[in-house]
């Protein structure tokens, strides 16, 4: 029988590893500042290039007048400097692994599933600290939040970070080089951000790329998250995209399988 | 009656225990990668209070083996026991008692020396005052104490390797096991390392146990295991491994080493292994035999050399081979 100090004592030795790995992954994105710039400068500059140059020719469907679309790519690239940060937070894994850091922590008597939590809080907090500075965008595009949007938006990119930085880790713990890890992102984790509705809306696509994104994962996502920012604004969501309630589940859904597997995939590959 | 019987089983129990909480002992392990063998059937004991030395070319298998006891790997033939826990079920009571020097770099480059030793003593549940204590201890006793504010990537690669065996012991484990522990390192800082090494062993009672290619490091242990290709092929202390060769070694160079090979095998009798252009000869009474020869084959021979065996000679004695890297596997 443990008595209750005894209790906290154990909790926060429990607890120690977790912030301690979590701290490591901040300092370490503080003390490389290039990291910070490529992460965010790429999606701005595509968010304004793109945005202004099909502006004047595209114009979403089931928006009948308003909306141009630089306003409707902004959550888009929201969720893409989400990705970036978040993947590239867990890039490292695939050599720190194998003969770095990462080897002393895992002959740590510390069990994977505390070691991955903690990657993808670290992922999770650099991810949000950059969405959040392109959240000082919104007025110059005519999004005015509430409390409540503000909070709930945040929300759901903390959601969404968590599960793409444990998609990341998922893959990261898997691959023997970086070069595989980049081949990987760009077969994969950029198709999965084209193909959720950052980019065009499924509405009036043909059938199987209506499918396939009805499909996505990130889809539902990133439905959330305009449902969040657009929830104090009299302005529609853009296109039928899914329901608010679903598109939430799913979010959190992703999450928790993201997280289990990746916790799968690092205790496979190592004793 | 009863009482006594049950009495007297504790005691040879805890005997036993005593003996074996003490040791490292590897039991016919062996391990495969697909459809090479990497280990072939090990056996061997270390104490607490020991170096041993796992001596071995490149590619030989120390690293799986060091890859095993560090619980990196998994045991997948034979059994380690490790202070009296068995390793295949035993594995978070082990990662307590370990701690493990790798031969790539392991510090975080990017965070301070003190942030690096901190973040270490964090996983092992040590926090506050206790921790920053045993922190500043170690420092001072690797003469870094002035260095630890500095980030880790501005330092030479022999006081890396210093605040890594430093973050090691931070936890103060009865076990250390170092892989390449002097790889990198020049020939000051490694007689050094190795000196600490020993003062470890003997006034900590840890058993030290270590993996290199270097035959000034394996001499330096109390006890040596000489890996090739995956087998264990001798064990014991350098100099009982050295006597083993018996007499002196000859060393010949010359422009057609098989000739003069057979030539000398013919007039002398002795029997001559060939490596690495060189023609080795063991014999007693070595000075003799190299005048003589010398004076037998004035212009074969380019060069002499006369010398004590030594680890090298082991190896070479024992396997056959040369004692350099195998390139056709991969460790």
């Amino acid at each position: 029988m443990l008595n209750s100090p005894q209790r906290a004592a154990r909790k926060i030795k429990n607890l120690l590893p977790i912030t301690t790995i979590w701290w490591r992954e901040i300092i370490r994105f503080y003390r490389q500042r290039s990291r910070l710039f490529s992460a965010i400068a790429q999606p701005l500059v595509f968010w304004l290039l793109i945005g202004s140059g099909l502006s004047a020719s595209f114009q979403p469907s089931g928006a009948a007048d308003g909306p141009d679309y630089i306003e409707y790519f902004y959550p888009g690239i929201v969720v893409l400097v989400l990705l970036f940060t978040s993947i590239f937070a867990t890039i490292s894994v695939v050599n720190d692994r194998r003969e770095g850091f990462l080897q002393g922590v895992l002959v740590a008597p510390v069990p994977r599933w505390r070691i991955v939590f903690a990657q993808a809080l670290g992922g999770t907090t650099l991810a949000l600290l950059q969405g959040l500075l392109l959240l000082l965008f919104t007025p110059m595009i005519g999004i005015r939040f509430g409390v409540t949007s503000l909070l709930l938006s945040l929300g759901v990119m903390a959601l969404l970070a968590f599960g793409l930085t444990n998609l990341g880790l998922l893959i990261a713990w898997r691959m023997d080089s970086t070069q595989g890890f980049h081949a990987i992102m760009n077969l994969l984790l950029i198709p999965i951000w084209l193909l959720s509705g950052a980019f065009f809306p499924s509405t009036g696509v043909p059938g199987w790329l209506a499918w396939t994104m009805k499909f996505n994962p990130l889809t539902y996502g990133l439905a959330a998250f305009r449902h969040s920012l657009y929830l104090d604004t009299t302005a529609k969501a853009f296109g039928e995209g899914p329901p608010w309630n679903l598109s939430l589940l799913i979010t959190g859904l992703f999450c928790v399988l993201t997280y289990v597997g990746a916790t799968l995939t690092a205790s496979a590959q190592t004793n | 009656m009863v009482d006594t019987k049950v009495s007297h089983t504790i005691t040879t129990d805890s005997r036993l225990s005593t003996v074996s909480n003490s040791r490292i002992e590897v039991e016919n392990l062996s391990h495969a990668y697909q459809r090479r063998q990497a280990l072939d059937n090990i056996s061997f004991d270390v104490s607490c209070g020991e170096i041993f030395g796992l001596l071995g070319p490149n590619g030989s298998g120390k690293t799986t083996l060091f890859r095993i006891l560090s619980t990196l790997m998994p045991v997948t033939s034979g059994t380690v026991r490790i202070l009296g826990h068995d390793l295949a079920t035993e594995v978070k009571a082990i990662r307590n008692l370990l701690g493990v020097v790798f031969q790539h770099p392991g510090l975080d480059v990017k965070l301070t020396v003190v942030e690096n030793l901190r973040h270490h003593g964090h996983l092992y549940g040590l926090a506050g005052r206790t921790l920053s204590s045993r922190i500043s201890e170690l420092l001072e006793c690797f003469g870094v104490s002035d260095r630890a504010k500095e980030r880790v990537e501005i330092l030479s690669g022999g006081l890396q390797r210093r605040v890594e065996i430093a973050k090691a012991l931070l936890h103060s484990p009865r076990v250390l096991l170092l892989d390449e522990p002097t790889s990198g390192l020049d020939v000051a800082t490694r007689r050094q390392l190795n000196n600490y090494l020993g003062m470890l062993a003997q006034t900590e009672n840890i058993l030290v146990l270590l993996t290199t290619h270097l035959l000034d490091d394996a001499e330096a242990c109390n006890r040596v295991g000489i890996l090739d290709v995956g087998k264990l092929v001798a064990i014991g202390e350098p100099n009982a491994l050295k006597n083993q060769v018996g007499g002196d070694v000859i060393l010949i160079e010359s422009r057609d080493n098989e000739t003069l090979g057979t030539a000398i095998t013919e007039r002398f009798g002795v029997s001559i292994v060939s490596t690495d252009n060189q023609l080795r000869i063991e014999c007693k009474r070595g000075h003799e035999f190299a005048r003589n020869v010398v004076a037998a084959f004035p212009n074969a021979i380019q060069s002499v050399r006369f010398g004590k065996p030594t680890l090298e000679d082991v190896f070479v004695t024992l396997t056959g081979n040369p004692f350099v890297e195998r390139k056709d596997t991969k460790d």
